[in-house]
């Protein structure tokens, strides 16, 4: 695999080869941080991070690492990131690092970033898993914001904390939809975008 | 070089981790000051809308600057044994808002650690205890704020709790948790739940307050439980209620000054 297709490499995480949708990986972060738009914009920022960097290196360190303990390796350097990206937001994104909370060290359990590593940065040159890692993390960040669009809109009726939906509709007799604030319709949401992405992409559909 | 024998994985090993560790160690101190700040700001905030809640027309915006706020609005705040005697000061931040002193999570924590030694009979170290008072300005009402500080379900949870004048009635409440079940222990932090504070009072004798599951029915030292998250209101009525006991000495003393004046 010495010379891949860098713009597929990049590109094919975020629509063919989406880690939520297609491979369904990282759903439970998915559900947990998608209830306004900045705190699912804070993490999906975070996994890109995260998985772009220690995807890079992985990739540097590949023909060095020995065999036998190389999940471990990988394990110290994505729990490193993680610690890293963590204790940035407490310094500087408190209160978005407040309302994360478990989450942001939990990407050390996102299967996404060690699959990815396990995957693609072992075999291939630095630059390229540089590229996977980012795409992998802005494919699952993409799900992310999409999710938090609609569950903030439909269950809080802000956008980034700003109201959306004017007065006069309320006074109408529109309400919130405060099922959308709970995570099972994150799931339900989530179906209709993996439903949307199938219809549009054919060759993704079981025969 | 074969990196499959034993030497190579280990000393290899070795060499990772130790970066790892001085990367790690390295950011934590460079970001510690920072993040200090951060949970300084959060306590003042908390104190601050706590008190707030003496006078409805007083809110504390979000994005407010709560460092000026705070030394502009707090008229005292000190250190208080188990007997009520004052034990130190805090900076109020006059001349310059960093020198703000508060106590944090960590200062409670202690002193809830405190509190149990002298539950299992220790109790010489009630001279040692150093509960932090805030009296707070809003708008000529002299408000006293108190911390509280325990275990909830999951982790711990804390609040900080207004009291009036005369060292008893309460003007309101303010809570928040570190890892309390989303939906049910975490409401301890919305509204509808701290709002019943505003107009309680603590009790007399064992039972200065409580979080009662099934309804206070209008009791003046309790509040109705959230349904479905027994244990963080249970724990946040035995917190409360721990906490107002070791304060009582000193709330005893606003209650005499007050008495007296009149």
């Amino acid at each position: 695999m010495a010379n891949v297709n860098l713009k597929e490499t990049f590109l094919n995480p975020i629509f063919k080869g989406n880690p939520i949708s297609v491979l369904v990986l990282g759903i439970c972060s998915s559900l947990a941080v998608t209830v306004q738009l900045k705190g699912a914009f804070v993490m999906g920022l975070s996994v890109i991070i995260v998985t772009g960097v220690s995807s890079l290196i992985c990739s540097l360190l590949r023909n060095t690492i020995p065999n036998r303990i190389r999940i471990i390796v990988q394990l110290v350097v994505v729990a490193m990131m993680v610690i890293l990206v963590d204790q940035v937001l407490k310094a500087y994104a408190y209160s978005v690092s407040k309302t994360l909370s478990v989450y942001i060290g939990l990407i050390i359990t996102n299967c996404i970033v060690m699959g990815r590593i396990e995957a693609f940065a072992l075999g291939n040159k630095p630059f390229a898993s540089l590229l996977d890692g980012l795409g992998n993390g802005l494919g699952y960040a993409m799900i992310l914001v999409i999710v938090a669009f609609f569950r903030e809109l439909l269950g809080s009726g802000t956008i980034f904390g700003f109201q959306v939906i004017p007065q006069c509709l309320y006074d109408l007799g529109y309400a919130n939809n405060g099922l959308m604030i709970l995570p099972p319709m994150a799931l339900v949401l989530l179906g209709c975008v993996i439903w949307i992405q199938r219809a549009v992409q054919k060759d993704l559909q079981e025969k | 070089m074969n990196t499959n024998s034993n030497v190579y994985t280990v000393v290899y090993s070795t060499i990772l981790v130790v970066v790892v560790a001085a990367v790690l160690a390295f950011t934590a101190i460079s970001l510690q000051p920072k993040q200090n700040e951060n949970v300084k700001k959060e306590t003042i905030t908390k104190v601050l809308s706590a008190a707030a809640q003496a006078d409805q027309t007083v809110t504390i915006a979000e994005d407010a600057d709560v460092m000026a706020l705070y030394s502009e609005m707090a008229t005292a705040a000190f250190y208080v044994d188990g007997y009520g005697k004052i034990v130190g000061e805090m900076n109020l931040g006059k001349e310059n808002v960093n020198d703000i002193k508060v106590a944090t999570n960590a200062d409670l924590k202690k002193q809830n650690d405190i509190f149990k030694k002298i539950a299992d009979g220790q109790n010489d170290l009630l001279a040692s205890l150093e509960l932090p008072v805030y009296v707070i300005n809003v708008n000529g009402k002299s408000v006293t704020v108190i911390p509280c500080y325990g275990a909830g379900l999951w982790g711990p949870i804390w609040g900080y709790i207004a009291v009036a004048e005369d060292g008893r009635s309460i003007y309101g409440a303010v809570f928040d948790h570190k890892s309390e079940t989303p939906g049910l222990g975490a409401k301890i932090t919305e509204d509808f739940f701290q709002n019943q504070f505003a107009g309680k009072e603590f009790g007399q004798g064992s039972q200065k307050f409580d979080v009662v599951k099934g309804g206070a029915h209008g009791a003046s030292n309790g509040v109705d439980a959230i349904s479905g998250a027994t244990i963080t209101s249970q724990a946040l009525g035995r917190t409360i209620n721990t906490w107002a006991t070791y304060y009582e000495p000193y709330l005893k003393t606003l209650e005499v000054a007050e008495t007296v004046e009149e």
